[in-house]
């Protein structure tokens, strides 16, 4: 058994090498997105993939003169899929983490936004008062906010998206805060609005429209924004480590696009404000 | 193939193992309860109870866990009455959410268990029973049951097992068991062969481990099937 | 409300619908498939070779000893790469595309597969075997025993458990949706949390699951009622 096993296993990574090494020639792309985290990307009704990132998506392959075919895809898969080769990019608002970077690698970034707070209007967390109000962890002190973070949470429950990097903040700088993770971060606003949770935590955009939805009408954000450090990089395209070429592609393609300013209105038309990089 | 890493994951996967029990242990100890009334209801009740009986295991057998799991756990919370009353406190906690749906689905699974076995019953024990004086109830408490729980065994057994792989469902929502415990994993190290065999491993040793109970349960109720060596 | 259930361009009915025929197009793929794996297992059981049997054993009880999520996360995620390299072994080396649907076909055949090998295996071994020596006295050929008294007999024997196994491969589907093929529950899952309606589409996708359950259960009675038609009812 053992050894079937290890033989299948031997083969599927033998197999994997295998398929990344064969250079090809990027006619057509496979991008992955989740489909469940708007305003990055989102599903309508129709079933169809909407939201900023499959619009960028398309911007991008029109520059690279490739076809891209943009599939949905469960966030804590998206990794090993890619590895597996069942597409070839990642454009899920995954940010630039080291953690990531050790597994695949990222052309961008081609967007950035802080990470926030958000929680029933009703809850104590709404009138809690913190020490400044945006906090770049790769360069500011959040001492005093963390504290009093830890303060105000202290007996309750946040929640998260699993595998994010605000999964990851909140197991680095707040510990002792419990802390419950979800497949998507729509169903931690349903358990916020249930009263399971007693906060959420994720990127701006994705917890204001969470917000803006029928059962976030006594919701609110609160506590300071936080970005970079632990928050990564800004969101970038996932890449498997082999496909450099494939890399250097959306890299010019996401400079051209930068520069032009497609990014900034693609993004002005679907958050309401500028995120890209600047 | 990393074998370091394997190794590594085995204590913090075992960590799941006690959870994976309460789950299952409580589901089957209520779903027994649940199964007890409901065959009854459907045995012996008026027309009225058997038919609402009979619904309640039409829907439980005819849905995926899956579905009663979410309607149970994302569905309820969605009601303000269900929230302000006493059951929140319990609604509340996926843990609970998960021994609900478990136990609603295993007791309409073990009712029909218990149903079939208790009319496999021989029809001459039961008048044997009845021609030596024993009361309704003293003849079900004597007679019917011990020779149904006896019939019902096997399948029991198989239901156990079942119970124990519908536990990793209670993942899907926010229960760290084995299968959470794994998916957790899967997204720090990326190594998804590695953690998924040592997590199949661990619930093929607990299935292993409910069989050889259920064999001896099995041995210890049917002496009269041991005397002639 | 119910406007998210219609088939207008607010509603997800449409996209209920399709999830409807998804899970049914994955779970009689997925059945057809596990009775070739369980009719494969099953002589593998029956046949005299030790290494035959020890592989169906191990098959049979890993598959049904493990919960069919983790089968099917790991087929999700290692299934490509297992498939080619099965094609390797074969020398195909270029790149097998296995989309959401096939991954999820090949997991649930698999599961199912190990049902269906132990309820094809029983009604083989119920087949009386004085009806086979009878075969055997009147000269028939091993193929023609097969043919004529073993498969028909087996089917007949094997249907009610192979309803149960249905039943099984039916809601086993329902795990898929963590690949995001697009099947009922998928869509509910998708459509609750965007809509923030859980309740009324996790119900939906439980009657339209009762649907499924119930035509089929009718279809098979009807299989067995004629499979038994010959047969004399004590």
């Amino acid at each position: 058994m053992k050894k079937i096993v290890a033989a299948l296993a031997l083969g599927a990574i033998v197999a994997v090498a295998g398929t990344a090494a064969e250079a090809k020639e990027w006619k057509k792309i496979r991008i992955a997105t989740e489909g469940a985290y708007a305003p990055w990307n989102a599903t309508d009704p129709s079933g169809k993939l909407v939201g900023f990132e499959p619009d960028l998506a398309l911007e991008l392959c029109k520059r690279i003169k490739a076809e891209c075919e943009i599939v949905a895809q469960d966030w804590d898969g998206m990794i090993p899929a890619i590895q597996q080769g069942k597409y070839d990019a990642i454009m899920a608002a995954m940010s630039i983490t080291e953690e990531r970077e050790k597994v695949i690698t990222f052309a961008g970034p081609y967007g950035t936004e802080p990470s926030m707070f958000g929680t029933l209007k009703s809850s104590p967390l709404a009138k809690a008062t913190f020490p400044g109000e945006r906090y770049d962890l790769s360069k500011d002190d959040p001492k005093a906010a963390i504290a009093a973070l830890a303060d105000a949470l202290k007996g309750k429950t946040v929640g998260v998206q699993t595998s994010t990097i605000q999964a990851n903040f909140m197991e680095k700088l707040l510990p002792q805060v419990s802390v419950r993770t979800y497949d998507k971060l729509d169903n931690a606003g349903i358990d916020m609005a249930a009263g399971r949770v007693d906060a959420i935590f994720g990127d701006r955009s994705a917890v204001g429209a969470i917000l803006e939805a029928d059962a976030g009408k006594n919701m609110t954000l609160f506590g300071p924004a936080f970005s970079r450090g632990v928050l990564g990089k800004g969101v970038g395209v996932g890449l498997r480590k082999a496909d450099g070429d494939l890399k250097e592609l959306f890299n010019k393609a996401i400079a051209e696009a930068n520069q032009d300013g497609t990014i900034a209105k693609l993004s002005t038309q679907h958050f309401g404000y500028d995120i890209s990089i600047k | 193939m990393n074998w370091e890493l394997m190794w590594d994951s085995v204590p913090t996967l075992l960590r799941g193992v006690p959870v994976t029990l309460q789950l299952v242990g409580l589901a089957l100890l209520f779903g027994a309860a649940v199964a007890f009334g409901v065959a009854l209801l459907r045995l012996y009740g008026n027309r009225v109870t058997e038919r609402l009986m009979a619904a309640y295991v039409f829907v439980f057998r005819g849905t995926p866990l899956l579905v009663q799991i979410f309607l149970i756990y994302y569905g309820m919370g969605q009601f303000e009455a269900v929230r302000s009353s006493f059951l929140w406190v319990y609604l509340r906690e996926p843990f609970w959410c998960a021994i609900l749906a478990l136990t609603l689905n295993t007791g309409a699974y073990t009712s029909e268990i218990l149903r079939g076995a208790i009319l496999s019953v021989p029809q001459g024990q039961v008048e044997a029973a009845r021609a030596c004086g024993m009361s309704r109830s003293l003849l079900f408490r004597r007679i019917v049951m011990p020779v149904a729980i006896r019939q019902m065994l096997p399948a029991y057994g198989n239901e156990m097992i079942l119970m124990v792989k519908a536990s990793s469902l209670a993942s899907t929502i926010t229960l760290l068991e084995i299968t959470g415990i794994a998916r957790k994993l899967i997204a720090q190290t990326f190594a998804v062969f590695e953690i998924f065999i040592v997590a199949g491993s661990i619930y093929l040793l607990l299935n292993f481990l409910a069989s050889r109970l259920i064999r001896y349960a099995e041995w210890r109720m049917t002496p009269y099937l041991r005397a002639r060596g | 409300m119910f406007e998210l259930l219609s088939f207008g361009p607010n509603g997800w009915g449409g996209q209920l619908l399709g999830g409807a025929a998804m899970t049914v197009a994955v779970s009689v793929s997925a059945f057809a498939l596990g009775l070739v794996f369980g009719s494969l297992g099953a002589s593998a059981k029956l046949s005299r070779s030790f290494a035959l049997n020890g592989v169906a054993e191990v098959y049979t009880t890993v598959v049904r000893g493990v919960p069919e999520l983790l089968v099917i996360y790991l087929l999700f995620f290692g299934g490509g790469g297992m498939v080619m390299a099965v094609g390797r072994v074969f020398g195909y080396d270029g790149y097998i595309e296995l989309n959401a649907f096939s991954i999820g076909v090949l997991a649930v055949g698999l599961i199912s597969g190990a049902y269906s090998t132990e309820v094809i295996r029983g009604a083989v071994q119920a087949v009386p075997h004085g009806q086979i020596e009878a075969a055997r006295a009147c000269g028939m050929s091993r193929w023609l025993i097969l043919r004529r008294i073993l498969v028909p007999q087996t089917l007949r024997y094997a249907l009610p458990g192979l309803g149960n196994v249905w039943q099984l491969t039916l809601k086993d589907t329902a795990l898929i949706s963590v690949t995001a093929l697009a099947e009922i529950m998928r869509v509910s899952h998708v459509a609750a949390g965007s809509t923030r309606q859980p309740f009324l589409f996790y119900t939906t996708a439980a009657v339209l699951y009762l649907l499924l359950t119930t035509v089929s259960t009718a279809a098979f009675e009807r299989a067995e009622r004629y499979a038994n038609r010959g047969v004399r009812r004590a």
